[in-house]
């Protein structure tokens, strides 16, 4: 039983507001990600929870009970760092066995919880081995169990694999995730890389300049982004964004933006007028949401194909609307060069409308 | 304008082999990269083509000249690296100017303000001319030092993984610039990276190195729906391929005991093989061949990644966003026979390439 909760958390660094009134409930057994770029929070946030900062004002509460001002040790939580932070000169049983010993546990049991973790981990042919013998993935995976031994209420990660290669990070989001499953702890797990935060989390809270964008479930933050912020942050590659005028015309709604416009259904100007939206909008639309045709089609503007980035199952194409250029995401080889002619247009259902003073999303969703 | 050509190279430092045997032909015009894990040799390979390291065996050509006794200087080449060396204490102005300036060069002071002006613009770093380096961004300070090579006119770019230090949204944002700098220019570009993506999306052709030894040139559809071997298979794409030892039995591909599908046309020879099969090509569906537990699920947005289990295997599929699937569900699953990839067992050599 863990349950993790903050309320009105403040904290500066000199003049620096680097938490701003940031309250969470993170539920027992929930693996949380906290995602965004350096210096939004994230990490001071985490550190916080670990006892490692202090606050300046608000409450963290374990299981109902406050414990801002407990030591760290005093906790009941377990941190990994990026940095692995292991003892150079203990082997790898060592390693995981000091936090046991440091509070005196029996020899036997020791050596059975130090066993049962590293058979977890799969690590168990490395117990005799130092850390300076191991690669990045096993030194990151002794971490964990290191962290694990004290069966701690909860289990804090700070970009735990943020320093391995490409192909292991892969292999490892899946053994983290597993290993959650299977021990069940309550996580919060700190990335500013969002394919790792889409991977891992039942609940993704985005953060940028100390203050929360939004917590929601994969699929939210994807599909109903709170914000410019979230909507550009979230998904690769990235979300287009251009400032848009949008007015009827005929049976359909005309959505202008700098050198191209295209036609929506015209429930659309409907829904902006009960949103009270002003003049000032911003559409987004993900490259999947621009369709593309090689042949005219009612309703497609043509566009001249010019960056092709393959990534082997599917291509990302920039499109070129005279300066204005959007980006869509095809099947593989679908335009075979640059300076073809092509035609767009965008699929009603993926398009977001966003304020673009404040940010916000207008929260307008379109049917077909 | 340059084509670069190395023949027969090989490099070793005392018992150490960096590379061998390698033979590379680059186009003028072309985005070529080298593309390989850690020790494969590639940085090196890029060294010797800039003149910082000397082949211990083998010729250079730039434009069919034969460069091996030419110093960096005469070879008329820019090298970019991960690491930025600028000069800290100057602007970005002044960094700019600083190699147009050598004595060597005598240029005039006119053109050097033209050749300022249009790397400036070319990378937008107009509005940071005047600003000292130390209070630049991460990505602004390697958009400066790109521009320090574009100011020279190099005959060729050399790019050593200048990404890699970057946080994953400017790495995105800047593949794209450089790609469009690269066509702008029509300058030959040799660019290093242990990055896949990156490789795939810049290059107009790859080269993946493994071992100081090129294992395959292809353009990136080539390279990803042909790799040579296991290698080039699990190296290219992310999520990564599928690879299931098994054997061949009739029309089907049977693996151990745990369960078997159908091969398109005519298989192979009965026998032991390595399956390829990469994400996309697996479908979960009720009426598929297979039953399998739901070991992991993904969520990238577009789609899921869903590792499946069946046996001792794990099998990563690639299923629209909307399916419906959780941890330990049981569902079923086949994969597409005509995107099926054999390698050779022993070897891991693609069947398609040991026949030509």
């Amino acid at each position: 039983m863990a349950e993790i909760e903050l309320r009105h958390i403040d904290k500066h660094f000199g003049p620096v507001h680097v938490i701003r009134d940031v309250s969470l409930a993170v539920k027992d057994r929930e693996f949380v990600v906290f995602l965004g770029p350096s210096g939004c929070g994230k990490t001071t946030t985490l550190r916080a929870i670990a006892g490692l900062e202090e606050i300046d004002s608000g409450d963290i509460l374990l299981d109902g009970k406050p414990i801002q001002n407990l030591r760290a040790a005093d906790r009941d939580i377990a941190f990994v760092f990026q940095n692995y932070a292991l003892y150079p000169h203990f082997t790898v049983y060592e390693n995981l066995a000091f936090p046991l010993r440091a509070v005196g546990t029996p020899k036997a049991e020791v050596d059975e919880t130090v066993r049962s973790v590293a058979r977890s981990l799969e690590i168990t042919h490395l117990l005799r081995a130092r850390p300076s013998a191991l690669s990045g993935g096993d030194m990151q995976r002794v971490a964990i169990g290191r962290a694990l031994v004290r069966r701690p209420k909860a289990l804090l990660l700070d970009e735990p694999i943020g320093s391995l290669d490409a192909k292991l990070r892969e292999t490892m989001r899946m053994e983290l995730k597993r290993l959650h499953i299977e021990n069940g702890s309550t996580s919060i797990y700190v990335t500013h890389d969002q394919v790792e935060a889409m991977s891992l989390a039942d609940r993704i809270v985005v953060m940028n300049e100390g203050i929360l964008q939004q917590v929601g479930t994969p699929s939210e933050v994807y599909l109903y982004p709170a914000n410019l912020f979230v909507a550009q942050f979230i998904g690769s590659p990235v979300m287009n964004i251009a400032p848009a005028r949008i007015r009827s015309e005929g049976d359909e709604a005309l959505v202008a933006l700098d050198e191209a416009s295209f036609t929506l259904p015209r429930d659309l100007l409907g829904m902006l007028e009960q949103k009270k939206a002003g003049e000032d909008l911003s559409l987004g639309i993900r490259p999947e949401g621009v369709l593309v045709s090689r042949e005219p089609q009612p309703g497609y503007r043509p566009a001249v194909a010019h960056i092709i980035q393959p990534f082997g199952g599917f291509d990302i194409v920039d499109l070129k609307f005279g300066e204005q250029t959007l980006r869509a995401r095809t099947t593989a080889g679908f335009v075979d060069k640059a300076s073809t002619q092509v035609y767009a247009r965008l699929d009603p259902v993926q398009a977001h409308f966003f304020d673009s003073k404040s940010g916000a999303s207008l929260g307008i969703r379109l049917g077909n | 304008m340059a084509r670069i050509r190395l023949e027969n190279i090989s490099k070793t430092f005392g018992n150490f082999t960096a590379v061998e045997d390698l033979d590379l032909d680059v186009n003028d015009g072309e985005f070529f990269v080298l593309l390989g894990p850690t020790g494969a040799g590639k940085s090196t390979t890029l060294r010797m083509i800039a003149g910082l390291e000397k082949p211990t065996v083998g010729r250079i050509y730039i434009n069919e000249v034969d460069v091996n006794e030419w110093g960096p200087a005469e070879r008329d080449v820019a090298l970019v690296l991960q690491q930025y060396s600028l000069y800290p204490r100057l602007t970005v102005r002044d960094n700019l100017s600083f190699p147009l300036r050598s004595r060597i060069r005598r240029m005039s002071e006119p053109e050097i303000e033209k050749r300022i002006e249009y790397a400036s613009k070319t990378l937008r770093i107009g509005h940071l001319l005047d600003r000292k380096t130390d209070r630049l961004s991460g990505g602004e300070m390697q958009r400066v030092s790109i521009g320090r090579a574009i100011v020279r006119e190099p005959r060729v770019f050399l790019m050593d993984e200048p990404l890699s230090a970057l946080d994953a949204k400017l790495r995105e944002a800047l593949r794209s610039e450089l790609k469009d700098l690269q066509m702008r220019l029509g300058a030959t570009f040799i660019f290093v990276t242990h990055d896949q993506v990156e490789a795939m999306t810049m290059g107009d052709r790859i080269a993946v190195m493994n071992h100081g030894r090129i294992v395959q040139v292809g353009r990136p559809q080539e390279v990803y729906t042909n790799p040579r071997n296991t290698f080039v298979a699990s190296f290219v794409g992310s999520p990564a391929i599928n690879l299931l030892n098994g054997r061949i039995v009739g029309n089907g591909a049977v693996m151990d005991e745990s369960f078997q599908l159908p091969l398109a046309g005519p298989a192979a020879n009965e026998g032991a093989y390595t399956f390829g099969i990469r994400p996309e090509d697996v479908a979960v569906e009720s009426g598929a061949p297979v039953e399998a537990r739901v070991h992991d699920i993904e969520n990238h947005g577009i789609e899921k990644i869903v590792t499946l289990r069946v046996g001792d295997h794990l099998l990563r599929a690639a299923v629209p966003a909307r399916v419906n699937v959780a941890v330990e569900d049981q569902v079923r699953f086949g994969w597409n026979p005509s995107k099926v990839m054999l390698f050779d067992a022993q070897t891991g050599v693609n069947l398609r390439h040991q026949a030509a």
